[in-house]
């Protein structure tokens, strides 16, 4: 396994990021058309990015952790963590921009009734456990095993709890609101897509640097160990 | 031939099993013995399957339900009665005529009249004996021991030396202890961890 | 089958383990009344009934939490685990066991809170029980793998809550709504579909909470 950041991908990576992340401010201040909802609604290009995004680290999560499981994957492990590491710090995310979202267009910085932001609040109470639960076991397989198990119980519940939230507007807020969220327009759509893009590059690079740090830190560990 | 090369065992950081290697024949008896600390306890986990390995190879060719072990608590409960506890291992270890072997081993090991009582009452020495009828109790073809004289007193240790010597030569041993002394005479093959 | 002939030992041996030592049950019995009488307390004079139904998941969740902190105890503090990985049964067969024990416990626990709910605050029905049903069935079989998990944990008793309470959510939104609307199937449907779901997760993954 490459603990090297010398690694030729790490840098190439972090340009793309950088040159996606410019491009998408760029074209989400002066080339997307300003919405009914002003300014505000610039930030749904964010929004929904790092949303869709920390789904995404929580499925790669999912899916190292089943490697773990299934393949007896050792760094599958390491992998699994920090992807849900990533996820979280995107999760967190999703939960600031949705709020200052619903700040701007419903007066307060919670609506209950946004389903999406219900959801990552549920998501984010489940992965905090995960690293409860991460640090309360020694490290060993013990642990790689739980954590697996655990991150996999985390995929099975993101569609059981859509359907949950949605099922439970029915005796929680009888009133229908209107949900939020863009029609695209062509140049939005396109925007967004790079913005998204901009997203899963930049938590490709941080999930990259990270695992690249962890793996140093192991194998100074091991190191450490062979010596005495 | 149980075997294992290079066995590492690691929890974390803590290396607790460096290099280790040995063969143990199916009616041989592996003696391990070492310091504390030395990593007795791990290896004989690692061969009773309650671990896995971090490194190297090691190759237990028994079946889960052929294996017997004794570790450093009885692994029985504490609110059951012998009986109780020895019926359970029995259904779970598929032993034939259960009811049979389970009274024939209690009364071996001196338990027979105390089979109704709740494991809780018992002393050190008599949870140290339901522990071996518990290990032998499905006939196992190998015997994983951590120091199985612990807690004897002088007539349990007698009687444990007389199981280990009938059973000698139809199973595998693997044993650690820290008087070797006792049973030096039926090693086969000695094991010690630094 | 010696399958179920093995989940039926090990269920046993948690029933009467119960027996013997008689203090998850009655803490459990003590509890949901407890909480109750709290809830009397906790809701304003112009509380809607739904309010008062909707507490009483809460405190279903909360006894079921609290049987469940010492479900897998004698096997911790005793180190017994270490015996029942040891055999060769299937190790999903220690949490379908465990899990139908606490499934018992909880049924138990709702024979008291039920009839009390309907003392203090009026209004059990079918639908109500239908999802109570389905709620412990639920709680018990996702619950008894966490409480696994914790007890290999340092932290123990402090992680069950939170390992527990993100995956209570659907299953109190199933009871809650089979309650209080006025369609009641499609919530006492999603709390099957939880049920199942999670029943097969926590069966083929329990394997792997006990083993390294």
């Amino acid at each position: 396994m490459s603990t090297s950041l010398r690694n030729n991908r790490l840098p190439a990576l972090a340009l793309l990021a950088f040159a996606l992340v410019v491009s998408s401010i760029a074209l989400v201040f002066f080339y997307a058309p300003v919405d009914a909802d002003g300014l505000n609604q610039k930030i749904f290009y964010f929004h929904v990015g790092i949303a869709l995004t920390a789904y995404a680290c929580f499925a790669w999560g999912g899916w190292k952790a089943l490697r773990v499981l299934w393949k007896r994957d050792d760094d599958a492990d390491l992998e699994s963590y920090v992807a849900i590491h990533q996820g979280v710090i995107f999760g967190a995310l999703t939960l600031v921009t949705g709020s200052i979202w619903a700040r701007y267009r419903w007066g307060h910085w919670w609506e209950w009734h946004e389903d999406q932001l219900v959801l990552f609040l549920v998501l984010f109470l489940f992965y905090s456990a995960y690293f409860m639960l991460r640090f309360s076991v020694p490290p060993g397989p013990r642990r790689a095993n739980l954590s697996a198990v655990y991150a996999l119980f985390g995929v099975a519940l993101v569609p059981v709890s859509i359907l949950a939230i949605r099922l439970s507007e029915r005796f929680i807020h009888p009133v229908a609101f209107d949900r939020g969220g863009p029609n695209m327009a062509g140049s939005q759509f396109f925007t967004f897509c790079v913005s998204w893009a901009a997203l899963l590059t930049l938590a490709a690079l941080l999930y990259h640097v990270e695992l690249a740090g962890k793996r140093i830190d192991v194998r100074l560990r091991e190191l450490r160990e062979a010596l005495r | 031939m149980i075997r294992a090369r290079g066995l590492e065992k690691r929890y974390g950081d803590k290396r607790v099993l460096r290099g280790v290697g040995f063969e143990v024949a199916p009616d041989g008896f592996l003696l391990v013995t070492g310091p504390n600390g030395s990593g007795k306890t791990t290896l004989l986990r690692l061969c009773a399957g309650l671990a896995v390995p971090t490194a190297g190879e090691l190759h237990v060719p028994f079946e889960r339900g052929r294996i017997g072990y004794i570790g450093h608590e009885p692994l029985v409960y504490r609110e059951l009665t012998a009986l109780e506890n020895l019926d359970l291992y029995g259904r779970l270890y598929r032993v034939v005529e259960r009811r049979e072997r389970t009274g024939m081993l209690l009364e071996r090991f001196g338990l027979w009249d105390a089979r109704n009582e709740r494991a809780d009452s018992y002393s050190r020495g008599m949870l140290q004996r339901l522990a071996l009828c518990r290990a032998l109790l499905h006939d196992p073809d190998l015997l994983v021991l951590d120091e199985p004289y612990s807690g004897l007193d002088e007539e349990g240790a007698a009687l444990l030396d007389r199981e280990l010597e009938e059973a000698r030569s139809s199973a595998a041993f693997v044993v650690a202890t820290h008087d070797p002394a006792r049973i030096d005479r039926l090693a086969s093959s000695k094991l010690a961890l630094a | 089958m010696n399958y179920f002939a093995d989940v039926g030992a090990l269920a046993r041996k948690d029933l009467l383990l119960e027996l013997r030592a008689r203090d998850t049950l009655p803490a459990m019995l003590l509890f949901v009344l407890s909480t109750l009488v709290v809830f009397h307390f906790v809701l304003p004079g112009d509380s809607s009934e739904l309010a008062a139904k909707g507490l009483l998941w809460v405190a279903s969740v909360f006894t079921a939490l609290l049987g469940l902190s010492r479900a897998f105890a004698a096997e911790r503090e005793q180190g017994v685990i270490d015996g029942l990985v040891l055999a060769p049964s299937d190790r999903s067969a220690i949490w379908f066991g465990k899990a139908l024990s606490v499934l018992a416990f909880l049924g138990l626990a709702e024979l008291v809170a039920l009839p009390a709910f309907g003392l203090f605050f009026g209004g059990v029905d079918g639908p109500m029980v239908a999802g109570i049903v389905l709620a412990d069935v639920g709680i018990a079989a996702v619950g008894t793998l966490l409480a696994a998990m914790a007890a290999a944990s340092r932290a123990r008793e402090l992680l069950l809550p939170l390992l527990f309470l993100p995956l209570a959510i659907p299953i109190v939104v199933g009871g809650v709504g089979a309650s209080v609307t006025d369609d009641p199937s499609r919530y006492v449907g999603f709390l099957a579909l939880y049920d199942a779901l999670f029943a097969i997760i926590c069966w083929a993954s329990f394997e792997y909470v006990v083993t390294e």
